[in-house]
């Protein structure tokens, strides 16, 4: 009976163990793909904001009298641009700490 | 770096980061449990809804402008040319008073974030940008719907004209998804994750100046992380602003799409 009982006691003590090192592994993993999730989120959108930026320069200076307009459609197309870069951030928060 | 300090304290300690809940949480100041519960996030949001309301009350109404009236006269005029005109037209100037509140409630919950004492965006929860997200996409359905009918707009929006009639099939689900739940997603998402990064970027580089001050061998780089910290503080301020008037301007565009679908 006694045998039953620490055998027992044992295979709970191995449980919480593996559930504990399950969590270790899980935040581990977590850890190093957040920052891979917001590393391969940046490239995409990096590119595209500095091309963008740079044809909205190109129109500004080849007609500096449309400055305003050019300004105000880069400054939205950014914020779309942007948006993927965000919600990488996002998902690297939620990997990281959530 | 991080390997030495960590050996000058004996293993243990050297650079610790909070957690990201001492960061964006804060105790309730009264009311705890009840639905009056008020932390600093609800302090911030009262102030960045009352500053700007108390300007233009005690702005006097002159001919030539002076002190206060000048800053509340830049903001419509701003309001008016950079988001209005540009996105809208001349015939969006009845959309001013929601894009002129919209830009100075998002500005001023997100410049506390480099106040001192304050030292957080209000926008940096989810709650108040998913409000004002919600806000705007209530009003560019309800314009859409004023100005084209119920079926003309859901027509406008979900059928794009120029399409083959077969490829309706895949356009119309993916222009719902994009119209009517993508917008407020992005609107929400695109402020909260800016000023959360910008939060946790002041506060990592806080943090860092923090422990170099109190480690005397590597004191010697603490200018330059501290003058990093400066020109990032600098770097929010103009990063508040340009959220605000992209919140708003995104606003506006919606607006417009709403009210002429051809463009």
């Amino acid at each position: 009976m006694s045998v039953l009982a620490s055998t027992a006691a044992q295979a709970i003590e191995f449980a919480a163990e593996a559930e504990l090192n399950a969590d270790d592994a899980k935040a581990t993993a977590g850890a190093s793909s957040a920052g891979f999730a917001y590393g391969l989120a940046a490239i995409g959108p990096g590119i595209g904001i500095g091309y963008l930026v740079g044809q909205a320069v190109q129109a500004m200076a080849r007609q500096p009298e449309s400055a305003g307009q050019v300004q105000t459609t880069m400054f939205l197309g950014i914020a779309f641009t942007e948006a993927l870069a965000l919600i990488g951030f996002v998902v690297f928060i939620l990997l990281k700490f959530a | 770096m991080f390997a030495l300090f960590a050996a000058e304290e004996g293993g243990g300690g050297g650079l610790q980061f909070p957690p990201i809940s001492n960061l964006v949480e804060w105790p309730n100041y009264f009311g705890d449990g009840t639905i009056f519960a008020f932390n600093k996030i609800g302090l911030i949001s009262m102030l960045a809804l009352l500053i700007p309301t108390g300007m233009f009350l005690l702005s006097k109404k002159e001919l030539v402008p002076r002190g206060l009236q000048n800053i509340v006269e830049g903001a419509v005029e701003f309001v008016d040319k950079q988001v209005i005109q540009s996105a809208i037209g001349p015939d969006g100037r009845k959309y001013m008073p929601l894009l002129l509140s919209i830009f100075l409630f998002v500005f001023f919950g997100n410049i506390f974030e480099v106040i001192p004492t304050f030292q957080m965006p209000a926008n940096a929860r989810m709650a108040n940008p998913i409000i004002l997200a919600l806000t705007a996409w209530a009003m560019f359905i309800a314009v859409g719907v004023k100005a084209q009918g119920f079926s003309g707009f859901m027509k406008s929006s979900l059928f794009p004209p120029g399409v083959p009639k077969a490829l309706y099939l895949l356009v119309t689900p993916i222009e719902f998804l994009s119209t009517f739940l993508l917008r407020p997603f992005g609107l929400a998402v695109r402020l909260f994750a800016n000023m959360l990064a910008g939060h946790i970027l002041l506060v990592t580089f806080g943090v860092l100046c923090i422990a170099l001050w109190q480690k005397s061998a590597l004191a010697i780089v603490l200018p330059f992380s501290f003058a990093t910290l400066v020109g990032l503080t600098g770097f929010e301020v103009m990063v508040s602003l340009i959220q605000a008037f992209v919140f708003s301007l995104l606003t506006a565009v919606y607006i417009s799409l709403s009210l002429n679908p051809h463009h």
